[in-house]
């Protein structure tokens, strides 16, 4: 497992998910401790050679791994996509990202296209909102897959937002080098959510889920936000409110 | 610290007119679009072949440019190489003062708003009338388009009303047909007395030396046909080989743009009116556009063809060739044939509007245009107004992969400024070491849930983040120390559950 950094430093119930979800399915998990981020932070605020080292501590974390899962389309997209571009002038390295790339996948689109499960015996009771992360949809491709795992859940009625496939507003440091657009373009996807009568918003990315998760309680909102992973531990219809409770 | 760019994002903000007209425009347009693209059986096919040409015409620039010089040439029409803004602007105004004209129509163009012709030939003594009805209430309030397509999309009828009536001496009316009539009529006698027509064009087409012009008014053939001079101000980028090139970027362009299937005009000039026949412009000239241009042409960053994304690659020093099947990035921002749909789908400028951005192309082709003409210094922050959300590189019609290049912007910008930020590169070269050492990361991650939130959040990114957002819940144990405690279970201890 990949789990994330931020899942790990400020989600770790979603990690928890991630391993039962796996467990329930089957396998054998394991998480190599010598991880820690993919880099993607650096990367994406302009900063290479810092994110090629972070990087290169990744490949080593998982040389070993014969699977890689991770609760997160945008990490998954940075190893698969970006990696072989940030090792472009290091044949070895670039050779090992390719290597470890390609038995990399997003939790969901492991279970359903690498599986072949679309039901992992999850309950839910409750009106769930879909929430399209923009890597995981327009990087990976990844659309269908979560769909069809949150529609075999007991008890849980999908409502599609009118906005699902809009960008939440995240965008990494974005968010913080322009709070208020970022929020902005978050209360859009709120009041989609609103439309939509979602009582929780899903999706498989913990960053844009924190961001949407914060502004919602920032403005009082009655809306819970959670993993998909969290839903499909079946562990969470219950358990307290917050995506960072 | 706030920027001035950080204000106008403000007042687009609390505009609430601004952002109902913005959303409106883009629901609009990008419903009609995808209905526009869905109905095409071979819409992605077309996309690919438009990027080949786009991508074959750039690699070979000066060979076509050289070709539509030549044969403009053959057709009587004169043919001037700008450099820059000012060589273009001084010819024009030169070329008027020669033939005496006092006044010019002008078609909707964003490249003569781009050197600010019209600037140019006023302070030249010259009227310069834009004929665009959005691009006349632009002019009439004295103000800069705020979309490559709708020039006054964040322009409502009650302040067009209000215009008019200040303006044009019009009874304040807010109905839009009595508006346009009042257009009409006072830019139907513009047309009838202009001496010179000046235009833009979509495409130039090299092996005949033609220009394209797409519009829905009818204004641009005006300005083309009526006046005894038509000047086309044409970027070097919009050559493309053949008329039969064409078909494809056709099918293309209005779609992309507001989902029609063709523009309701669409004219295809060569050359002034030749002896013999009944009408046309007596003179054609064509000034072709460099103006920062070939800069991006000779970028100096190549990539393999075929990576899943196409950053930054081998590093080749400017003006070497290109080994073979290699493309380079920014080069790609060449392709764009100014549609606007990347404007229209971007989650960004549908919040912030046209002139919020720094320059007179906005959205995501204008946050990548503007610093590669500019450079950096116009806005530092600008290509990081973005969330790569990626919107834009799907609906881009010659697809150009914007995203990548908004990070390639970004680490350029970054390398630019070795004294810049020095705060937030110590940041990430300590982060990029401490997350090197698992250890340290551990312990960080143990320590800084003793810090209280309070004191985290005072200053830095938190304090930014709170602005309108809650923190997430420092949960008390990281998911490492979870695992940890799992993988070595003290007996009777049950896994796979909650901490």
């Amino acid at each position: 497992m990949f789990i994330t950094c931020v899942v790990d430093q400020f989600f770790p119930q979603v990690g928890i998910a991630t391993v039962e979800v796996l467990e329930r399915c089957g396998l054998e998990v394991d998480f190599p401790e010598g991880q820690t981020c993919c880099g993607q932070p650096a990367f994406n605020t302009g900063y290479r050679e810092e994110a090629r080292r972070v990087a290169r501590g990744w490949l080593q974390a998982f040389h070993d791994s014969e699977a890689i899962v991770a609760p997160s389309g945008s990490c998954v997209s940075f190893v698969r996509q970006q990696f072989p571009e940030l090792f472009h002038d290091s044949p070895a390295e670039l050779e090992e990202a390719r290597r470890l790339g390609a038995r990399t996948w997003e939790l969901t689109e492991f279970l359903v296209s690498v599986l072949g499960r679309e039901d992992v015996g999850a309950v839910y009771e409750g009106a769930v909102g879909y929430h399209e992360s923009c890597h995981l949809l327009r990087e990976l491709r990844i659309s269908r897959q979560p769909r069809a795992l949150l529609k075999n859940v007991r008890g849980l009625e999908l409502r599609e937002l009118d906005l699902a496939q809009e960008c939440c507003g995240f965008g990494g440091t974005f968010s913080v080098k322009f709070p208020e657009l970022s929020a902005a373009m978050a209360d859009d996807k709120l009041r989609s959510a609103a439309r939509a009568g979602a009582e929780t918003l899903v999706a498989c990315d913990m960053s844009c889920l924190m961001h949407l998760d914060g502004r919602a309680r920032r403005l009082n909102l009655p809306l819970r936000c959670l993993h998909i992973a969290q839903i499909l531990a079946g562990t969470s219809a219950g358990a307290g409110g917050r995506a960072g409770a | 610290m706030k920027t001035a760019f950080d204000e106008r994002i403000g007042t687009a903000l609390a505009d609430s007119r601004l952002q109902a007209a913005l959303e409106h425009l883009a629901f609009r347009f990008m419903t009609a679009r995808n209905q526009a693209a869905a109905d095409l059986p071979n819409w992605e096919e077309l996309r690919t072949q438009a990027h080949a040409i786009k991508r074959h015409t750039i690699e070979n620039l000066s060979t076509y440019l050289l070709q539509l010089e030549a044969r403009v040439r053959e057709r009587g029409g004169t043919v001037f190489w700008a450099e820059d803004a000012a060589q273009a602007c001084s010819y024009v105004v030169e070329l008027a003062r020669a033939r005496g004209v006092k006044l010019a129509v002008k078609s909707k163009s964003m490249v003569t708003e781009e050197i600010e012709l019209n600037h140019a030939l006023e302070r030249a003594g010259i009227e310069a009338v834009e004929t665009d009805l959005g691009e006349y209430i632009i002019q009439l309030a004295g103000e800069k388009p705020s979309h490559i397509v709708v020039p006054a999309v964040h322009k409502t009828r009650g302040q067009v009303a209000d215009l008019f009536e200040k303006k044009l001496g019009l009874p304040h009316t807010e109905d839009v047909a009595k508006l346009t009539a009042t257009a009409r009529a006072v830019l139907r006698q513009k047309f009838l007395a202009a001496g010179m027509g000046i235009t833009g064009a979509n495409f130039a087409i090299a092996e005949s030396g033609s220009i394209v012009l797409m519009e829905n008014e009818g204004n641009i053939r005006f300005s083309s046909s009526a006046p005894k001079i038509h000047v086309a101000v044409v970027g070097i980028e919009k050559v493309i080989p053949r008329m039969a090139d064409l078909a494809v970027f056709l099918r293309l362009l209005a779609r992309s743009a507001t989902g029609q299937k063709l523009g309701s005009y669409v004219s295809i000039l060569s050359g002034a009116r030749r002896p013999g026949e009944p009408d046309g412009p007596q003179e054609f000239h064509l000034v072709l556009l460099d103006n920062g241009r070939t800069r991006m042409l000779a970028d100096p960053v190549a990539q393999p063809e075929g990576y899943a994304s196409a950053a930054a690659g081998t590093v080749l020093s400017a003006g070497t060739a290109q080994p073979e099947g290699y493309a380079t990035l920014r080069r790609e921002t060449l392709y764009c044939i100014r549609c606007g749909a990347c404007l229209n789908v971007c989650p960004v400028y549908r919040k912030i509007g046209g002139h919020a951005y720094p320059w007179v192309y906005s959205g995501p082709i204008g946050a990548i245009l503007t610093p590669q003409m500019l450079g950096f210094a116009i806005e530092p922050k600008l290509p990081f107004a973005s969330s790569l959300c990626g919107a834009c590189r799907d609906v881009c019609p010659v697809k150009i992969p914007i995203p990548e290049m908004l990070l390639l912007l970004r680490s350029l910008e970054t390398e630019s400024m070795p004294g810049g930020r020095w705060l937030e590169r110590t940041g990430f070269r300590l982060w990029a070491w401490a997350m090197r050492q698992p250890w340290l990361y551990r312990l960080g991650s143990r320590a800084a849930r003793f810090i209280p939130a309070r004191l985290l959040a005072a200053a830095g990114p938190l304090a930014c983040w709170r602005k309108t957002r809650e923190l997430p819940v420092f949960p008390e144990e990281s998911f490492r120390d979870w695992w940890r405690k799992r993988r070595a279970p003290p007996a009777g201890m049950a896994t796979g559950r909650r901490p």
